[in-house]
């Protein structure tokens, strides 16, 4: 009887149209922002901030963006790596460029970068679908890398066609460059996820959430309703891709410091995001967090598990780590084609009528 | 300059009042390929009336509501709607001048819940920017509310309150025709389009809807176009019936003047209705 909203008698409809209309999720929601903003600085050291926390915070931001396109208005991107390499190469121009600009501009302006290439390379899906538009995305993926790497222009001419972030700072403190601290890295990782998962929640609850949702589930009735197909379509294309942009722009300034477009943004990168927000749960916000933080982390609790602890060789614990998750998203496809997020949705159900079933 | 000329309407025998041509069908011609699937048909549609669209499998009344709606474009012929000749549309903006529909397979949001999918019949009716509803702020937050109670009024209308929060996909096949009257209804369309609203349902579902339908027309005043194969229905719900065949229109008038209809009889109620 704890876990159970105050009755379904919402007094208003702004209440009923709240994120968490439980309570106990409300109060956990704080408890776990309260955890990320205050109690993390304090614990976190920088193994785990490096190998697990900022990675996680930065797929999660290109989780949520894929999700959006993918698990709310249904159209299939491979394009995801792309995209992140437009996001920060973007995001090293502007750095180079305007050595003045502040680095959280920088990178909302990688964004919105991203987002124009986006919506360029989204355009075939008011012709295309399925498919079809993936092997077009997947042409965006590859064309996009070979641009970077190609073009020297983007890389500032530098002989290695490496990128490399000089130091920005956000109130005086270093977040990019070699002088950034973990925590700072932390901090403004987690700083741009909350936001921009609140504006995804925002978003996907709203009319322009319900006419994704529309284009997903039955596009040809969605338009005779009234909904604009090109305008639900681009503005997907759009918002995803701002958001895989802003992870790209993220992954390169303030974790890896730098990159080379094909190693760090290759395929295997879109086909990763990809896999999270197929494990964690199409069209669910939570779902990008769960996807995000499985693929991550599996691997680096695999790998002190069965390396660190059992001594097994390093490609061994590899090998056995891609079964792993390959038998998990046939699993997921197959079991819960909604994935971690409907397991959970499907629990809490469960416990909002325990102990009375009926 | 109005493309037809206004005139008066009539009053039914049960004294609701009919009011002029709302839209006018002008020698519609529709073609697949080789396939004629509306032959050169006109009619009118009044403000305010039940209008029939009858005729066997395959005669063409879907298509024709395709027409209405935007979906098709007719090779032949024009739309006159609201006194003026309709210019070539996509469907989303026919929906925008106020027509709404339902369709023969049901089509509603499956990933979607019922009060979602109602929802989106209120697209039209809102207007906050992608910005104010990302901050969930200001007008998109106000306009949700708003836009709210009129869906919860639909709903209450439809009798579907228990199942305001189900996902569409759990409900059973009459329950989902339900809902997608409500999409359609919470558009506030000025004609509704119902294709076969009553195809599949049991006895007791069938007399909900009727009763649905003509209350929408009486208490709205809603004009609605409505697609049936049940002729005792179409005879009780319908100020007019146009009698379709192999893409023809072979009657046209009040349910008596179609009944006695030499043609009529010969090519459709002479073959079901035995
Ligand atoms: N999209 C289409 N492509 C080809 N032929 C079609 C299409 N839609 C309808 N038709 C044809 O047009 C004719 C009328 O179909 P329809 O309007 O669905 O009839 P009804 O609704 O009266 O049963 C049929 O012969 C059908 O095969
Ligand atoms: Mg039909």
């Amino acid at each position: 009887m704890l876990y159970r909203e105050a009755g379904d008698f919402k007094t208003s409809y702004t209440s009923d149209n709240q994120t968490f209309p439980i309570r106990f999720d409300r109060y956990g929601y704080y408890f776990v922002l309260g955890v990320a903003f205050l109690v993390m600085p304090l614990i976190l050291n920088d193994y785990w901030t490096n190998a697990l926390v900022v990675p996680f915070l930065i797929y999660t931001i290109a989780a949520l963006g894929l999700n959006i396109l993918i698990g709310y208005c249904g159209q299939l991107s491979l394009g995801t790596g792309g995209f992140m390499a437009v996001g920060a190469y973007a995001s090293y121009k502007l750095m180079t460029g305007f050595p003045d600009l502040n680095i959280i501009f920088v990178i909302l302006l990688s964004g919105l970068v991203t987002a124009g290439v986006g919506v360029l390379f989204g355009l075939p899906s008011l012709r295309i679908k399925g498919f079809y538009l993936a092997v077009a995305t997947l042409a965006a993926q590859f064309f996009l890398i070979w641009l970077f790497t190609r073009t020297p222009w983007f890389f500032n001419y530098s002989p290695t066609g490496m990128i490399s972030a000089p130091t920005r700072t956000v109130f005086g403190i270093p977040v990019t460059g070699a002088s950034a601290s973990a925590l700072s890295m932390y901090m403004i990782c987690l700083v741009f996820l909350v936001a921009l998962a609140w504006l995804a929640r925002n978003l996907t609850r709203g009319t322009l959430g319900r006419q994704w949702m529309a284009i997903r589930d039955m596009d040809i009735a969605a338009e005779i309703i009234g909904v604009n197909p090109l305008w639900s379509k681009l503005t997907a294309f759009a918002v995803s891709s701002f958001y895989i942009g802003v992870a790209g722009a993220l992954l390169f300034a303030v974790y890896l410091g730098a990159a080379e477009a094909g190693e760090a943004f290759g395929i295997d990168k879109s086909f990763l995001v990809l896999f999270m927000v197929i494990i964690g749960g199409l069209g669910s916000i939570f779902g990008a967090f769960a996807g995000a933080f499985f693929l991550i982390a599996g691997p680096v609790l695999l790998k002190i598990m069965l390396v660190d602890n059992l001594g097994w060789a390093t490609d061994l614990a590899a090998h056995l780590e891609i079964m792993i998750i390959g038998a998990l998203i046939i699993v997921t496809l197959i079991m819960e084609p909604h994935g971690i997020a409907a397991l959970w949705r499907t629990i809490k159900e469960k416990l909002r009528l325990w102990p009375f079933p009926y | 300059m109005l493309d037809t000329q206004p005139d008066e309407g009539y009053t039914t025998a049960d004294g609701r009042k009919i009011g002029g041509v709302a839209m006018e069908m002008k020698n519609i011609t529709l073609r697949f390929g080789g396939v004629v699937a509306i032959k050169d048909i006109s009619f009118d549609i009044r403000w305010g009336e039940v209008r029939a669209i009858i005729g066997p499998n395959g005669a063409g009344k879907s298509s024709m509501l395709n027409v209405i709606s935007g979906f098709y474009n007719p090779q032949e012929g024009e739309v006159i709607y609201k006194g003026y000749r309709r210019p070539r549309m996509r469907p989303y903006q026919v929906a925008r001048t106020g027509i709404a529909r339902t369709f023969q397979n049901i089509a509603l949001f499956e990933g979607m819940s019922v009060l979602d999918n109602i929802m989106t019949g209120r697209l039209n009716h809102m207007k906050a920017n992608i910005f104010q509803q990302a901050m969930w702020w200001g007008k998109a937050q106000k306009e949700e509310e708003e836009n709210r109670e009129k869906v919860e009024k639909v709903i209450d209308f439809l009798e579907i309150q228990h199942i305001r929060k189900t996902p569409v996909a759990r409900l059973p096949y009459g329950l989902k025709k339900r809902v997608e009257l409500a999409r359609a209804l919470a558009a506030e369309p000025s004609i509704l389009l119902l294709d076969e609203p009553m195809a599949g349902m049991n006895v007791e579902e069938k007399e909900d809807m009727c009763r649905f339908i003509l209350d929408v027309n009486d208490e709205f005043g809603t004009t609605i176009v409505l697609i049936e194969h049940d002729m005792g229905v179409v005879m009780d719900l319908s100020d007019r019936v146009v009698v379709m065949d192999y893409g023809k229109k072979i009657g046209d008038g009040t349910p008596d003047e179609v009944r006695n209809n030499e043609e009529v009889i010969k090519a459709y109620l002479g073959v079901t209705d035995d």
